[in-house]
């Protein structure tokens, strides 16, 4: 039911290896292109967070894990224009396309600032919440996209079947089971669920130790 | 040739990185579908003006003014934007305060969802398989290769980032700085202690 993007909990990963603090540096040219041209070609508007994401999760295991962070965007992002129309495969083998106009849903510099500064807000309009704060729920088990199968979610493997308390309730979001599959936006209520660690884990590092996730109700039933 | 479809296209571009990211931005230049002064706005953005001094502005306003603090638990997306700070990836801000009994910490172990326009983008070890796999189930083995270690009693919470909520940790204000103002306190307010893997420093 996983993908290889689902990794919360995973052994044999390593160490943690801090940088020095501020703003981080890119530490290769072609890291600063891919996060720019990621950005910019997101801004042509031919789609969502959620479908950008699901093109991530849709690599391969074997390139999800042997691509570095920005291999894994701009790998993502020719399957994405490919997906779209907006390229062909042509075009892609030659590394080059005949000069065109530009497209009329170009992100120009001059609109650069003003919309990452504005962003895309997820909050919608939409039904009432079924649960408060402080009421126990049960996730989804298995993990998995019931509108299409092996689809986006965002309920990971290491979180379903558990029971947890809502914490926080945040309105209405956009549902990204639907909306990275171009079936709308369907919003659902959205909620924080705090998970005591040693249930998820069969034991904590410290008693009391707590992880939450933000869950959509559809992944929750009342426990 | 390429065949007539490929499941993963990007399999056609060459196989070094630098080589494919220039075979994909001369190909969206050329078809008119990226504008190169566009990338290099974006990038003004995130190398020179968008990073953690932001955030450390909200978190020093919150240790001085109770005011603004209140809002931070009510509101925390209009708070932050009465100090200008707004935008991508930072449209559902939630501020989560560090006190005796709880350390907060954030992951996301999905993908690498950050709160952009507070902290700028994401450190290296943030995106890593690494901090992404072990946070959630050994969050105090991760912090002590921080050098963080926590007090007895304190408990760890973890938000894993699952949704378009983005959190910012509010670190505790350290001892002996009570004389500070915002800005000598911002100084002390480190990216990772907003993200949970670190503490603010102390003053000199």
């Amino acid at each position: 039911m996983t993908r290889p993007h689902d990794m919360g909990g995973r052994y044999g990963d390593g160490p943690v290896l801090p940088e020095p603090q501020g703003i981080v540096p890119f530490d290769r040219d072609w890291h600063r292109s891919a996060l720019a041209l990621t950005l910019a070609a997101g801004g042509l508007g031919a789609w969502n967070i959620d479908t950008s994401r699901h093109a991530r999760e849709c690599l391969s295991p074997k390139d999800y894990a042997r691509f570095s962070y920005y291999e894994k965007w701009i790998a993502a992002l020719a399957d994405l224009l490919v997906a779209k129309g907006l390229l062909s495969e042509t075009e892609l083998a030659a590394g080059t396309a005949d000069p065109a106009p530009p497209h009329p849903g170009i992100f120009r510099a001059e609109a650069v600032a003003p919309a990452l500064a504005k962003g895309s807000p997820y909050a919608r309009d939409g039904r009432a919440a079924v649960f408060t704060i402080g009421d126990r729920v049960r996730t989804r088990l298995p993990a998995r996209n019931a509108l299409v199968d092996g689809g986006h979610t965002r309920l990971p493997s290491y979180a379903a079947g558990h029971v947890g308390a809502i914490v926080l309730c945040h309105g209405a979001h956009v549902f990204p089971d639907a909306n990275a599959h171009g079936l709308g936006e369907r919003p659902e209520p959205l909620y924080t669920v705090a998970f005591d660690a040693a249930a998820l884990w069969g034991k904590a590092e410290r008693a009391g130790d707590e992880v939450t996730l933000d869950l959509w109700e559809s992944y929750l039933e009342r426990a | 040739m390429p065949h007539d479809h490929h499941e993963h296209p990007h399999s056609l571009l060459p196989s070094d990185p630098a080589l494919r990211v220039k075979a994909l931005e001369t190909i969206l230049t050329r078809k008119g579908l990226v504008d190169p002064a566009a990338l290099d706005a974006i990038l003004d953005t995130y190398e020179r003006k968008v990073g953690p001094h932001l955030g450390a502005q909200v978190v020093a306003r919150a240790w001085s003014d109770p005011a603004f603090l209140g809002e931070l638990r009510s509101d925390a997306s209009a708070a932050i934007a009465t100090l200008g700070i707004s935008g991508r990836q930072g449209e559902h801000v939630v501020a989560v305060e560090n006190t005796p009994e709880v350390h907060n910490m954030v992951v996301c172990t999905l993908c690498s969802c950050y709160p952009w326009p507070l902290l700028g983008i994401p450190p290296a070890w943030y995106k890593s398989d690494a901090y992404r796999a072990r946070a959630v189930r050994e969050p105090r083995k991760v912090l002590a290769e921080f050098g963080v270690t926590l007090p007895e009693g304190q408990k760890v919470r973890v938000w894993d980032s699952t949704a378009e909520v983005r959190y910012l940790v509010i670190p505790m204000r350290p001892a002996g700085t009570e004389g500070l103002g915002e800005a000598d306190l911002a100084a002390l307010v480190t990216r990772d202690s907003m993200i949970g893997t670190g503490l603010p420093g102390v003053p000199s």
